[in-house]
């Protein structure tokens, strides 16, 4: 068995440890707002927080989780209220919203440690992030009002 | 006065003889000092030991070492830019990867958020090490556009090789980020040396004197 922490929680898992981090968290824990998009860590879907860092899950074996605190959008915040989630409903980013869970977690990241970054940050934090409906002018928009509501102390959940 | 005569004799003798060597030292000097630049590594370093040195051996062994570094594998870590290369045409690395104060990426993008402990199975996915991570924004260590000139006095330059001295450049070539350009997984084009001829190159240049080739 595999114990996790999993957005504050610990789970054993009865799994090769070789299986990706993704299929742990979406098929066996159950928690399917990680999206799976290429399996070969190249579009950003599958990003969940590992001991802080934006992860690729799905090519993350979940024997490195292993003493780790994951994160995964389910537990970005108590009552969604994480800052960049209420920007995302302000600005109404999503289109199709298959991407989203990913880009707010590598958002987050980028939040955290800069807290007022600029067009040029969010693109180098961001790139990795694809989104096929082409949302990325009202990704960068909410960015920008998710860090001016941190900056701000609205309530980050 | 015969007396005296064999006095002055025994006196002058040594000092012809100290001429005579001191000349000989100089023109060694003078040779050698023509085949290498010079170095800032530390004092303690026993790397112009003359015992072994030999700097046509030690140049020719360069020259192999240096195909391997400027080899895709190697060099596409240690860029000009910013920005980490990608594949054997040595492009900028897919989603504009920056090399981040520390050399490990920044914000979302970090090297070990993709690259893991080991390899990933499949064509051309990212190769793995639990250290992935180019040379930090203050030593960036470049090796692209370099000559084997330039890049044989960096590396020895105890200044911008990250501040390595000959012992630990010799355990340089053994770290498991170096032989993982060896076995990066399927697709991947490896140096154009074994891992074990470049290791012999790497050794013999150092050891034999470590001279840069001639600009």
């Amino acid at each position: 068995m595999i114990s996790l922490d999993v957005n504050q929680k610990t789970y054993q898992v009865d799994a090769d440890p070789n299986t990706p981090l993704l299929w742990i968290i979406r098929d066996v824990i159950g928690l399917t707002g990680t999206k799976y998009g290429c399996g070969v860590a190249q579009c950003g879907a599958c990003v969940v927080h590992m001991n802080g860092e934006a992860v690729r899950s799905c090519v993350t074996r979940v024997s490195r989780a292993v003493g780790k605190k994951v994160v995964t959008i389910e537990g970005l915040s108590k009552n969604n209220n994480h800052p960049l989630q209420l920007a995302w409903q302000e600005i109404d980013v999503p289109q199709c919203g298959y991407c989203h869970s990913g880009q707010l977690m590598s958002a987050a990241v980028l939040l955290r440690e800069n807290n007022n970054p600029t067009d040029k940050d969010i693109d180098d934090a961001m790139a990795g992030n694809i989104c096929r409906c082409g949302t990325y002018l009202r990704i960068r928009k909410a960015i920008h009002l998710a860090a001016e509501m941190q900056r701000k102390g609205i309530k980050n959940g | 006065m015969k007396q005296h005569l064999e006095i002055k004799t025994r006196y002058f003798l040594p000092v012809k003889t100290m001429i005579v060597v001191a000349g000989v030292l100089a023109v060694i000097v003078v040779t050698t000092s023509g085949f290498k630049d010079k170095y800032s590594f530390t004092n303690t370093d026993a790397i112009y030991d003359d015992i072994n040195k030999d700097s046509i051996e030690s140049v020719e062994a360069f020259m192999q070492v240096y195909k391997v570094l400027m080899s895709p594998r190697c060099m596409n870590c240690h860029p000009a830019g910013d920005h980490p290369l990608q594949g054997d045409d040595s492009r900028i690395h897919t989603m504009n990867v920056r090399r981040g104060k520390l050399g490990t990426g920044v914000y979302a993008l970090k090297c070990s958020n993709c690259h893991q402990p080991t390899n990933v199975p499949g064509l051309h996915t990212p190769p793995g090490n639990p250290k992935w991570h180019l040379p930090p924004a203050d030593m960036k260590m470049v090796f692209q556009g370099k000559t084997p000139h330039q890049l044989a006095l960096q590396i020895m330059d105890y200044k911008q090789n990250g501040h390595k001295n000959k012992k630990q450049l010799l355990e340089h070539a053994r770290d498991t980020l170096v032989k993982a350009g060896w076995n990066m997984g399927e697709g991947y084009t490896p140096p154009p040396l074994s891992y074990d001829a470049f290791l012999t190159a790497w050794d013999t240049w150092i050891n034999k004197g470590a001279y840069a080739p001639k600009p």
